[in-house]
């Protein structure tokens, strides 16, 4: 695989990154949040009292029924097991190690296992932090979002800029490994504006974050105020010239980008994800979780009910939360691996797509429309897969449009 | 039958939106032509897309039973006429079928573009014509000022106009009344042979073709054998009847009277409007003068946004046609578009309509192209050649000259937009005939080439005037013009498509202005993409699309794929509303948004 300069630190990776097995991995939704921010289109909601008992009680049913329903050869030690949301730093910690337990009873997790959970930095939950770390969590992702508390106020955060910050000191204290993310191209933001808040997030030589651009979700109050002309957001080359900038100042923090979004020092990838990005197995549970069972032929995709009341009926009275089960197909399997694996700077390996496609990239894609965009500078193809270029990540969209436009 | 001397034929005319089909409501209830609950707002329009703008598209008639104040039944043929301009030829038929016209003037708003070329075509078929003045329950009326207006601007003697309300009913009965007293009754002769006017006919999917008459001499009956005199045709008269406005039984239609008569005919185009109708065995010796017959002045072009649907346009044209005689449709292959019609049309409502009905009532897609006129193309070789289609313009070396479309055009505009009217004018070639003024509002007249009023001049006009200026215009000639080719490359690749005809002295800065809307309207791909105006070889114009920079999912997990893969698929689907050039996309509405000039370019 050829290596531009534009390439960082990919061909180094190999290790783990370039092994055939994607892993094993466990999502654990959890659908609640103190208040619900007007740009956020996740399963989450806010509800006045939460009986943690019960939720807990659920979870592991739920949990134990997905690994009993699961095929054989799925289930094996974990890569990874991750606490989602929502706002999975409101679980009391008894809930966290019920689910933990659960896992560990059946020998699933052993101490190489990544276990992480999504934080808000509000200072009640900081008080937990040490309390997960006693029930197995080793690795915290804070949602900071911002370090400008006018636009941390924009986006209907309920914490400032201060306590954000003492949030991630806290949770460096309690554990190894902390991740947080930051939202940009929020409205009225110019680059260097966002440069600078850069700069500050990244002083304390964090090894591992998540910077996304805001997305105006359809649904989320944003929507309405963007259709409304209420949001000014940066236009496409600013936006463009925003995301150069990022990943030029995480490199120069020692953060190399592994994926669109995300940036870690070598060897700080978020295990978790990289088993999506690159079509393992996974199982999700509880509400509105999504799991992915099998290489190849006969791979499953598995969806639990998202309205929390709905699930939790469910599990309590037929053991499972599950809502629908479906067998994908070669396009789908095709189309996943693609728009999942070329987000990676590590790429799609050849060996992975012919098993998700039955064929290789060359003859699913067509030549000539490999060859367009390879020529295009948007990818680069080896005989070990392909990879996205920085400037074809840019416009994943556009590349993925051709790449699965099947007809002429 | 009745007797002559009691019946009233006349026509409502006005210009748009002045009121016709409300004060047709009234009369019909007035006169008890349907019950209450039947009634609905302007019940005359029928169709679904006259009910759903508001306006009328096809005139319609209705027979009434008025009992006058002294005592006498009277059978009044009220017509409903449509007020846009691209449905004059409905207007001039109507006349051509009665002997008065009830003239409508919005009191709020006063004469109009159309108030005027439709009291002129009055003017020339006869008619008496009686003023209303309409809408006099607004707070914003001025039935004086109007009243001066229609003396100063049309030179009509308002004294005996009447003030109506048709959505109160306000002097209705005084119109009527008025109706009965001052316009003339039909003249003609019972006992002569059968002479009769074709006004109107339409497919009817229970009746077959429905022939709209008005029977001049002689009278029609159940079992006739007719002659229609210029299509050399003979039928069997099925059914005769009139519109009250529900359909019912007539019997016999005499002398002076309005109604519709079925005789076995499938096709609309076996009937020739304006014909002569006369009894097969004692014809008429002299048929009516008849009507010039409606021809398209807009052409564009009609392509199935999926190929796939080629052959239900077809259908689907041929059977509007059956109820449209006023547009035309001819195979067209686009290098671009594929396979599709080049149609004509009365207009551009017309044009707009017929895409509308396709795309809603036989649920098509269409990419339309840009609207063109019919250029005369004198070839060198001493032939010439009708030009629908600008694509199909011979090499320049091979013409000798090119002719195009003129028309008289009448504006009305109150005097603070003048300037703003007659700068649009000027910049689209229109020479200056007349300007006076009634009060504060200026009356221009203008002629202008047809090709530069034919895509967006309405919608300038209406945003110079922030709407308050009318416009009514008719063809007026052809004129020799400096007109050249201006094909449009997209990434170096002509797209015939997009190729207009355009004068000279304006060829530039059109070029400039398609140039740049493309721009706007080709969403960015992942190549820059150059778009370029050519005339003759020589580019005149250009822009680049620049490639696409950043379009990319920013979170992606475990959570999102289904969902996201969905959003994949959705975009893709999108893509079948855009058409490929080589690499490029370009979305269908591109090719007849590009000619509607923004607020920029005038
Ligand atoms: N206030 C008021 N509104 C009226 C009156 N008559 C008609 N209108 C309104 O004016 C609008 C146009 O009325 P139409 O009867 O459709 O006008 P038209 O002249 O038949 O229009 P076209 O057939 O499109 O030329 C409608 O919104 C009517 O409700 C009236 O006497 N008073
Ligand atoms: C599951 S969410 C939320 C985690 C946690 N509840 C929080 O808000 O801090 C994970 C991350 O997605 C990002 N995110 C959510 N909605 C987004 C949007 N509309 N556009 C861009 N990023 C978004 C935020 O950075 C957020 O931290
Ligand atoms: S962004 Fe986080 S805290 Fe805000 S509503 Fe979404 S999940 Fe909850
Ligand atoms: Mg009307």
């Amino acid at each position: 695989m050829p290596v531009s300069a534009a390439e960082p630190g990919s061909g180094r990776r190999k290790g783990p990154a370039a092994a055939t097995d994607p892993g094993f991995a466990v999502y654990v939704h959890w659908p609640f949040c103190a208040s619900k921010c007007p740009y956020c289109d996740f399963n989450s909601h806010v509800r006045d009292a939460i009986d943690q008992e019960r939720w807990r009680r659920a979870l592991v049913a739920d949990l134990e029924n997905a690994l009993d329903a699961a095929p054989v050869g799925i289930v094996r030690p974990v890569a990874s097991v991750f606490f989602g949301g929502g706002t999975p730093s409101l679980m009391a910690p008894e809930t966290v190690d019920g689910v933990l337990g659960a896992l560990a009873r059946r020998g699933l997790v052993d101490g190489d296992a990544e276990v992480t959970l999504e934080a808000n930095p509000s200072s009640a939950e900081a008080g937990r932090f040490a309390d997960y770390r006693a029930a197995g969590v080793n690795r915290l992702s804070i949602g900071v979002q911002a370090l400008d508390d006018e636009a941390l106020r924009v986006l209907g955060r309920a914490h400032g800029v201060a306590e954000a910050v003492d949030a991630v000191s806290a949770a460096r204290e309690a554990f190894d490994r902390v991740s947080f993310d930051l939202i940009y191209a929020r409205a009225g933001q110019t680059p260097r504006s966002w440069r600078d808040e850069l700069e500050r997030a990244l002083a304390p030589c964090p090894t591992h974050v998540s910077l996304y651009q805001l997305t105006i979700e359809r649904g989320t109050r944003f929507h309405a105020a963007h259709a409304r002309g209420e949001l000014a957001l940066p236009g496409e080359d600013d936006a463009a010239a925003m995301y150069e900038e990022t990943a030029a100042r995480c490199r120069a923090a020692g953060l190399e980008a592994y994926e669109v979004s995300n940036f870690a020092a070598p060897g700080e990838e978020c295990r978790h994800n990289l088993v999506y990005w690159r079509s393992g197995d996974w199982l999700g549970v509880g509400p509105g979780a999504h799991g992915r069972l099998g290489q190849g032929e006969g791979r499953t995709a598995t969806r639990r009910w998202r309205s929390p009341e709905k699930w939790l009926e469910a599990v309590e009275k037929a053991g499972s939360g599950l809502e629908a089960r479906e067998t994908l197909d070669v396009p789908t399997r095709a189309a996943e691996a693609l728009m999942m694996g070329l987000r990676l700077v590590e790429g799609v390996s050849a060996e992975r797509f012919e098993r998700m496609a039955g064929r290789t990239l060359e003859e699913y894609v067509g030549t000539e429309r490999l060859r367009r965009l390879v020529r295009g500078g948007f990818l680069e193809t080896s005989r070990t897969g392909a990879r996205t270029t920085l400037r074809g990540r840019m416009v994943l969209n556009a590349v993925l449009g051709e790449l699965l436009s099947r007809e002429s | 039958m009745t007797d002559p001397a009691h019946i009233r034929n006349f026509a409502i005319i006005a210009h748009i939106d002045h009121g016709k089909s409300t004060l047709a409501d009234r009369m019909i209830q007035h006169c008890g032509g349907l019950a209450d609950r039947e009634m609905r707002e302007q019940v005359l329009d029928s169709m679904d897309i006259e009910r759903e703008r508001g306006i009328t598209v096809k005139a319609q008639t209705v027979r009434l039973a008025y009992t006058a104040r002294d005592g006498r039944r009277y059978q009044l043929n009220l017509m409903d006429t449509p007020g846009h301009v691209d449905f004059t030829y409905e207007v001039s038929r109507s006349l051509a079928a009665c002997e008065g016209s009830v003239l409508l003037v919005d009191s709020s708003q006063g004469v109009e573009a159309q108030t005027l070329a439709n009291v002129y075509q009055a003017l020339d078929a006869d008619h008496e014509i009686v003023i209303a003045l309409n809408k006099t329950d607004l707070p914003a009326a001025e039935p004086a000022r109007v009243a001066r207006q229609i003396e100063d601007v049309i030179g009509l003697d308002p004294s005996g106009a009447l003030l109506v309300s048709g959505k109160t009913g306000d002097g209705v009965v005084e119109l009527l009344e008025t109706i009965v007293e001052k316009l003339p009754p039909p003249e003609g002769d019972r006992d002569a042979p059968l002479k009769a006017l074709l006004v109107d006919s339409w497919y009817d999917p229970y009746l077959g073709v429905v022939i709209l008459v008005r029977v001049n001499d002689g009278s029609l009956v159940k079992g006739q054998r007719v002659r229609m005199m210029a299509a050399r045709t003979e039928h069997t008269v099925e059914q005769v009847g009139v519109f009250t406005p529900k359909r019912a039984d007539a019997g016999r239609l005499g002398a002076g009277e309005v109604g519709f008569i079925t005789a076995g005919i499938k096709e609309v185009a076996d009937t020739l409007i304006g014909d002569t109708i006369t009894d097969a065995k004692r014809p008429t010796p002299r048929p009516l003068p008849g009507f010039e017959p409606s021809k398209p002045v807009v052409f564009s072009g009609l392509f199935p946004a999926d190929t796939a649907d080629y052959g239900r346009l077809r259908e689907s044209l041929a059977r509007l046609h059956l109820n449209d005689a006023g547009f035309a449709f001819e195979p067209e292959t686009s290098a671009a578009l594929g396979f599709g019609f080049r149609c004509g049309f009365l207009g551009l409502l017309h044009l707009e309509i017929v895409q509308e009905r396709l795309e809603r009532e036989f649920n098509l897609e269409l990419v339309t192209t840009a609207p063109s006129v019919v250029y005369d193309v004198h070839l060198t070789d001493g032939g010439t050649l009708q030009l629908h289609n600008p694509a199909d313009l011979p090499d320049p070396v091979r013409i000798d000259r090119i002719k195009e479309p003129w028309i008289g055009a009448t504006i009305m505009a109150p005097d603070e937009y003048l300037g703003g009217v007659l700068k649009l004018c000027e910049d689209r070639r229109g020479q200056q005939t007349d300007l006076t003024y009634s009060g504060r509002r200026a009356v221009v007249a203008y002629r202008l080439p047809l090709n530069e009023v034919v895509f967006d001049f309405h919608d300038r006009l209406k945003s110079v005037s922030r709407g308050y200026a009318s416009f009514d215009y008719r063809i007026d000639g052809y004129l020799e013009g400096d007109l050249v080719k201006m094909s449009i490359l997209v990434n170096g690749e002509p797209v015939d498509a997009l190729s207009i005809v355009v004068h000279r002295s304006n060829a530039e800065s059109r070029g400039r202005t398609m140039c740049e809307k493309l721009k706007e309207l080709i969403p960015r791909q992942l190549f820059k993409v150059p778009i370029q105006a050519v005339i003759g070889g020589k580019v005149i114009a250009r822009e680049t699309i620049p490639a696409l920079r950043k379009d990319v999912l920013s979170k992606c997990y475990g959570g999102d794929v289904t969902r996201k893969r969905k959003l994949l698929e959705k975009q893709k689907a999108g893509k079948k509303r855009m058409r490929r050039f080589g690499r490029v996309e370009i979305p269908q509405e591109a090719f007849i948004e590009v000619l509607r000039a923004d607020a920029r370019h005038v």
